[in-house]
């Protein structure tokens, strides 16, 4: 019984907590359907107006909402397989070979993924004017696949760790080569590894915002996010209702890809120990 | 076939972990390699299959030199202390693993499979995957993988460590039955004596990355060549007492007992009797206390402190009427007496 009352208080404590926050979404889903009256907190008729983006073009000026979709699509899982094939490398590196200097990688990989990104942003922005890349969508999916990567790389590396050396030893005795080793005995091992790195690094490059809007400012090459920002900012008067329908329709991905793979997404912080 | 290393040195970095260690295992023989931890045994079953790269020396398997040869063109089989089996892959694949690497076809695999699992006798678990079966079965299902090539060489590395006790007497003899039945030349790595002596045909004991003395499991144990060989074989182990060697043996405690009959040596002396060589079924001689019984089932292991200082160790049947705090006066095999020079060498 006190176990239930503990966490009878423990409920009440969240709850007042994720109040602000619960109210807040269920505004955004109430905003986005009905046209509220002024100064009033219940909703009035609904009107589905505010989704018109997703049929027709909101102004002249702007690329379809299915256009910017599709780029931001591409960009994030572009850069979720690199960031996760160049990891699965590196981290098995990092991992198993006696490379010179590894303890030193190792303590940079710590301090580029502290590393602010904002700070490196004019650099980059002169590496891509110079590498004709600015204002291309693969220009920011190589450079956030790179700002990814240290994070990736260490938490393979933390997977492949688990891995008992045996098993490559075993595999080796059996007559195959380090390679296949790797690819048939070793990366099966690390699957719950790689699966949450993909999924992770997809919904990170599908909430980039400050990448898209400095190193890819055309019309061509917009996201979601850079979408949102413009309909908001350039409006005279600004359509609260129409920004939250958007909002809406950016956020459900995330949140489909969050009840999905719940259970993967856990692995990552579970160290990938499981038997 | 034959498996002979000559002269095999190996440093890690700047330590010398073995210097110039010679092992001839004849054909179809089962060699085991025991020691205490540290004692290089481990890093010799890696150099033999390939694992570690060797400092020196040479490694032939029959006439082929394979000294420079690498781990995958060895055809060794090896079997690790936690059997390193393909968590991902059924017991079959992990079985026909070896020879999906050389490419034969699904069939050639598929009877060459069932060939070896009635070998290990695992028939009924070919779809499970390793984490269904028991540590026995897991045994079982590594040395079939490690057999499916035909290797030259078994190596086996402290295969029993992770059993528990019924089953490690059990696989104690399948591997053996296992190893006559398919005449492979094989290596047990183990540091448990047992191990050592009730499977292999000779023993290669150890220490501090030397074989101090190789010879057959009954040699080794009534004929040790030193000291530390005595105290590593035997269970429970032999007591040794320092003594004078004149016309008769003084213990340092002041007792004494006959001169045992071959005995040359004169002098200070480490005497080393095992627990069987000690008891009132050897006649009277060494006075002392019971310190301590110790009942083991069949047997009971009693401990005597000798007046005058040193302990010493009897064997004797269960139910003897023996308690703890008896005063005894029991006698001594002295012909069986191992005796050794204070440097630990045998005399």
């Amino acid at each position: 019984m006190t176990a239930n009352s503990r966490i009878w208080h423990l409920v009440l404590i969240l709850a007042i907590f994720s109040a602000p926050l619960v109210i807040m979404y269920v505004y955004q889903v109430i905003d986005s359907i009905a046209q509220p009256d002024p100064g009033s907190l219940v909703p009035g008729a609904i009107d589905l107006s505010n989704w018109r983006f997703l049929w027709e073009r909101i102004d002249t000026g702007r690329p379809s909402i299915w256009v910017v979709t599709f780029n931001t699509f591409l960009f994030a899982s572009t850069t979720a397989f690199l960031v996760t094939s160049l990891s699965a490398t590196a981290g098995y590196a990092l991992s198993r070979l006696n490379m010179p200097g590894r303890p030193y990688f190792l303590g940079g990989l710590i301090i580029l993924h502290a590393f602010p990104t904002i700070t490196l942003i004019i650099a980059i922005f002169i590496i891509l004017q110079f590498l004709g890349l600015f204002d291309t969508l693969l220009g920011i999916i190589l450079v956030k696949a790179a700002l990814e990567l240290p994070f990736g790389v260490w938490i393979l590396k933390g997977f492949y760790d688990t891995v008992p050396w045996e098993i490559e030893m075993a595999g080796v005795q059996d007559g195959a080569s380090r390679l296949r080793v790797w690819w048939e005995l070793v990366l099966p091992q690390v699957k719950p590894g790689l699966f949450a790195l993909l999924i992770i690094s997809f919904l990170s490059g599908w909430s980039e915002f400050v990448l898209p809007l400095v190193l890819a400012p055309g019309s061509s090459t917009q996201v979601l996010a850079t979408f949102m920002n413009a309909v908001i900012q350039d409006d005279a008067t600004a359509d609260f209702g129409l920004f939250k329908a958007i909002g809406m329709f950016y956020s459900i991905p995330v949140i489909v890809i969050y009840l999905v793979f719940q259970k993967q997404l856990m692995n990552i912080y579970g160290g990938g120990t499981k038997g | 076939m034959e498996l002979r290393l000559e002269k095999f040195t190996k440093r890690f970095g700047d330590t010398t972990v073995i210097k110039d260690m010679d092992l001839t295992v004849g054909s179809g023989e089962m060699i085991a390699l025991l020691g205490p931890s540290g004692c290089g045994k481990s890093t010799t079953l890696f150099a033999v299959c390939g694992i570690h790269k060797m400092n020196g020396g040479t490694l032939h398997f029959g006439d082929r030199d394979v000294t420079t040869v690498p781990a995958q063109e060895r055809s060794v089989g090896v079997v690790f202390q936690n059997y390193a089996l393909y968590p991902h892959m059924t017991v079959e694949q992990n079985i026909g693993f070896p020879l999906k690497i050389q490419k034969l076809g699904k069939a050639a695999i598929r009877k060459e499979v069932e060939r070896l699992s009635e070998l290990v006798q695992i028939g009924e678990l070919l779809d499970r995957r390793p984490a269904q079966l028991s540590g026995g079965q897991q045994q079982r299902v590594a040395l079939a993988r490690a057999m499916i090539r035909k290797p030259d060489v078994l190596l086996l590395d402290e295969p029993l460590a992770n059993l528990d006790a019924k089953l490690r007497l059990e696989m104690r003899s399948e591997i053996r039955r296992i190893q006559r039945e398919t005449g492979i030349t094989a290596i047990l790595v183990t540091h448990d004596q047992v191990e050592a002596m009730s499977m292999c045909d000779r023993i290669a004991l150890m220490k501090d990355g030397k074989i101090v003395q190789l010879d057959t499991p009954e040699q080794m144990y009534s004929n040790p060549r030193s000291q530390f060989v005595a105290g590593f074989l035997g269970n429970p182990p032999i007591s040794f007492l320092p003594a004078t060697a004149g016309a008769e043996v003084v213990l340092a405690n002041g007792q004494s007992i006959a001169r045992p009959r071959d005995l040359q040596a004169s002098g200070d002396l480490i005497l080393g009797i095992r627990p069987e060589h000690f008891g009132p079924q050897h006649g009277e001689g060494l006075q002392g206390e019971v310190i301590f019984v110790e009942p083991q089932g069949r047997e009971e292991l009693i401990d005597v402190r000798l007046d005058g200082g040193g302990d010493i160790r009897s064997i004797l049947s269960a139910g003897a009427p023996i308690r703890q705090g008896d005063r005894v006066n029991w006698g001594v095999a002295t012909d069986s007496i191992l005796a050794f020079a204070p440097n630990g060498v045998r005399v």
